[in-house]
Formats: structure tokens, sequence, C-alpha cells
């Protein structure tokens, strides 16, 4: 009989507690972002989509020896002793002309490591992260802009990724 | 409706429309006035629960849609709801498929024909007023089993049955506890009852013998609860056990109308504690202090949005009871307390 009453008791007070702690919280600062249209301020250094300067570029292949899920695809050739020198802004005389390098972002894992080895620190991540696509192969970030002068051209990345990709 | 009935008076060769028939055109436009009203109300309930559960979870709930609040949410759902395929389950029984929602929905609007509004507002005075309501409100438990049986899915039974069981259970206490307010006015009829608690707050049976009547109260909103199938006593549609119990199977205008039921109900039991216990559409003060200026039926339903935004802060602050426990609470808990209820409030009215 006593246990009776008491568990009633024990009953009204819990739920007196929590209709006072959802009452608190019906006027608690509400957490939610409204992310279209707020946003929050990444934080400096913050790893999302890479970014390579292509004119400081020395097309050594270090961030692709270096990627974990080979993401980087880079494609060089000498250039020839005629042709005027060429410099990144650091002063590195630029001896091979890329006329390939494909980042697929679909592959890149965000480890930055490809950063670190970067001899002329050409090769960043940007806070930049809204960058959805409806086709996976637009995630292939083609940095190159230069056309290699000799005919003898590989096979150009993106046949090879839409092969492995899909 | 006497006030609808003259205001049809006005209308261009109404007298010209035979006796018989003259008779029935202010109860048909009352009850669409009602349902009108009713259904306009749910709309706002729905977006109300979907704001509060979101403040109680410190979230912000809808903002987009129609600008201020998201208070639009609920139209675009339910114009969602209409556009989606009506899907009738190949093995269900589909008759009582199709009729399932409407029995549900016609139990829940049925029952305000007798709430009274205000003064004049109320469609029916019936001198059984309250037995209408609760053998009107049983009626959605049958739209339940039908829907729950209908659908052919074990889960959907189960839940036709738990809401069989539970609503069955809990009509007992709250229909004792009902009698706290019946027997002092010696009346079942709505209008009446109301009539009795004018003249103040003083007056309102929830303060009347106290704390007897308040008790009856606090006991029929409990029991109420159960019977809306609310969250504490969610347990027919309990989503983590029976997916989501008899409307598992419903799509589209289908499962709106279970939802408009539900919200409907919650309006009901809401202002059948409101006409009971809070004075219906009578003011705070005696009308000789300070005259009533809000009209009765806002006044109505400004105390039944206050109980249905408790059922709401309930849902979002308690967890589901157990079968078992959902039964100890309504047979040896509420039952007996209101038993002991209806003797005091019967003592005190006899030797008082």
């Amino acid at each position: 009989m006593w246990n009776y009453f008491r568990d009633i008791g024990l009953g009204i007070v819990t739920v007196l507690t929590s209709m006072g702690v959802a009452w608190r919280h019906l006027f608690t600062r509400s957490v939610t972002l409204q992310y279209p249209t707020e946003k929050w301020t990444m934080p400096e250094r913050s790893r999302m989509r890479l970014f390579n300067k292509i004119e400081d570029c020395i097309g050594c292949g270090q961030c692709a020896r270096a990627c974990p899920t080979d993401c980087i695809t880079i494609q060089t050739e000498k250039r020839g002793k005629d042709e005027p020198e060429v410099f990144a802004s650091d002063g590195t005389q630029i001896k091979l002309r890329t006329y390939v390098f494909d980042i697929d972002m679909a592959l890149c894992c965000y480890c930055s490591l490809c950063t670190f080895p970067c001899p002329t620190h050409c090769l960043v991540m940007t806070p930049e992260y809204e960058y959805s696509v409806y086709d996976k192969l637009d995630h292939i970030y083609r940095f190159a802009k230069e056309k290699p002068l000799s005919g003898k051209a590989q096979k150009p990345h993106s046949e090879k990724t839409e092969s492995h990709g899909q | 409706m006497q006030s609808i009935a003259e205001l049809l008076g006005l209308l261009p060769g109404y007298s010209s429309i035979p006796e018989t028939y003259r008779a029935l055109i202010p109860v048909v436009v009352s009850c669409v006035v009602i349902f009108a009203c009713m259904a306009l109300a749910v709309l706002f309930a729905v977006w109300l629960e979907r704001k509060v559960s979101a403040h109680i979870q410190d979230r912000l709930g809808p903002m987009y849609v129609g600008g201020w609040h998201g208070w639009a949410q609920t139209l675009a759902d339910a114009v969602k709801l209409l556009l989606k395929e009506d899907i009738v389950p190949a093995s269900a029984d589909k008759l009582l498929f199709k009729v399932a929602p409407f029995v549900v929905f016609l139990g829940a609007f049925a029952a305000f024909v007798v709430i009274p509004f205000g003064a004049s507002s109320f469609v029916a005075d019936l001198n059984i007023g309250l037995l209408y309501v609760f053998a009107v409100g049983s009626l959605s438990v049958i739209g339940i089993i039908m829907a729950g049986w209908a659908s052919n899915n074990k889960y959907s039974l189960y839940g036709g049955m738990r809401a069989a069981a539970q609503i069955i259970s809990y009509e007992i206490p709250s229909a004792i506890a009902i009698m706290t307010v019946v027997i002092p006015v010696g009346s079942l009829s709505l209008v009446e009852i109301v009539n009795a608690q004018q003249g103040g707050i003083q007056n309102w049976f929830i303060f009347r013998y106290p704390p007897l009547v308040f008790l009856g109260f606090i006991i029929y909103f409990i029991a109420s609860l159960a019977e809306v199938n609310r969250t504490p006593f969610d347990i027919p549609e309990a989503e983590s056990e029976l997916v989501a119990g008899y409307h598992t199977e419903y799509s589209g205008m289908r499962f709106a109308f279970f939802f408009l039921a539900e919200y409907a109900n919650m309006f009901l039991v809401a202002s059948v504690a409101t006409a009971l216990f809070l004075g219906g559409w009578t003011w705070f003060v005696p009308e000789s202090v300070v005259p009533q200026f809000i009209p009765g039926p806002v006044l109505f339903f400004g105390k039944v949005l206050a109980l249905v935004f408790v059922q709401m802060w309930l849902r979002w602050s308690l967890p589901r009871l157990r079968v078992d426990q959902l039964m100890y609470l309504s047979w040896k808990v509420l039952l007996p307390a209101s038993l002991a209820l209806v003797l005091g409030v019967g003592w005190v009215t006899v030797y008082w």
C-alpha cells in the first residue's frame, strides 16, 4: 500500500520535473543555423577543396606521389632549350611543361598530405566546401593551361578516370 | 444556431422553401461552419505542434514556407498529401480500408455539434450532451480497429487492438471524472454546465470543492490524453515498435484524414475540458467588475488552445508508457481515484 502511493507521488514529481525541463528549453536560444542564408565561418587552414596555382607549379609530381587515393594526375614534358625560361613566383625555374594537372575531388580524402611536399607552395586546400555537382565527373578539376608541344602526348586523364570512376 | 437561422432568413427566396427542408438548412450551414473552423484550427495546431516541439528541442522548426516562421507549412503539406498516390494494399479488405479514415474522422467531428463555443453559438443543446460526446467520440475506436484489420498487416492489427484496449480502458476513468461536474450541476447538457459556471473565475468548476474537482480535471485530462492517443499514451501508433500502428498502410489523403482526426480529437477533448472545468466561454472576472470585452467563442478557443498547448508540452517532455504500465495507470490508479472523487463530491454536494 505504501509503495502504491509512493509510486503515484514519484510519478507526479517526475512528470512535473520533465515538464519543467521542457519549459526551460522552450525559451532557450535555438541552436539551428539557417544554412543557406547563414553559414559558419570556416577556420583558417580548413581542409576543403584543393586548388593549384598552375603558374607556380613546376610539375615535380611529389603531390601525386604523396596522395593516398591517387586523385592527382600529372603529365609533363620537358621544355625545349630554345624556349624562353619560365620562373615560379618564388624564383624556381620551371623546367617542365605541365599539360595535365587533374584533381578528382570525388576521390580526395582531404588528408592534405599533397600540400606539404609542394616545393613552390602552389597546391593548397581552400575553405570552399559548397561544390556539389550532379555528375561525378564534374568533380574532376583540370588546372593545366598549356598544351603539349611534342606530338607524343599520352592518353588524357579523363578517359582513364571515366573507365574506372563509373 | 438561432442567429444563423435569422441570417439565412434575410436571403431572397428563403421563405419559399418548404418548411420541412427549411428546418434542415441552418443545421447544415452551422455544421459546415464548425467543420471549416475546426479544419482551420487543426491546420494551425499542426503548425503549432511543430513549432512547440522544435523549440522544446532547441530547434527552429519550419521557417521558410509562407515567409513568417513557416506559417504556410501545413498548407503546403496538405497540398502535397492531396497530390500523393492513394495506395490500397492488394490483400487489404478494400471496402473497410477505404471507409475507416472517414469513420475516425466522423467520430472526431460529430462531437463538436454539442460543444457550446459561445452563449448562443452551438449547433444543438442536447440534454444528454455529455453522453453524446462520449458515445460519438467512441466511434473513432471502431474506425481505428477497421483500419488495423482492413490493412491486413500485423503491425496495423496490433495498433488497432492496442487502441481499442486503451480507449475502452480510459473511457471509464474519464467518464467517472466528469461525474464530479455532473453531480453538482445535475445535468448532462454542456450549455447548462457552462451556465452554472458564470460569474468569474471562482465559479469555474476547476475551483469547486477544492481540491476535489481539480483532481477530477487532472484525471479527465490524463484519460483524455490516452483517448486521443497522444504521446505518453501513444502505444497504438508507437513508431519504434509498430512502424506507424493502425495507419501504417495508409497514404495520401486517407492518411491525412487520420492526421486531421487526431488533431480534431485533441481539440474535442480540450473543448470538453474547457466547457466542463474551465468555465467554457465565460469571462474571468464577474461581469459587474470588468465587462466581458472578448467575444465568447474567442475566449473559448483561447482556453482550448491553452489546453492543446499543454497536451503538446506533455508530448514532448514524456517518454511512451509500456502497455502494462498503461493498463496499470488506468485500472489501478485513475479508476479508484476517480471513484473516490465521485464519492467525495457526492458527499459534499448532499451534506455540505
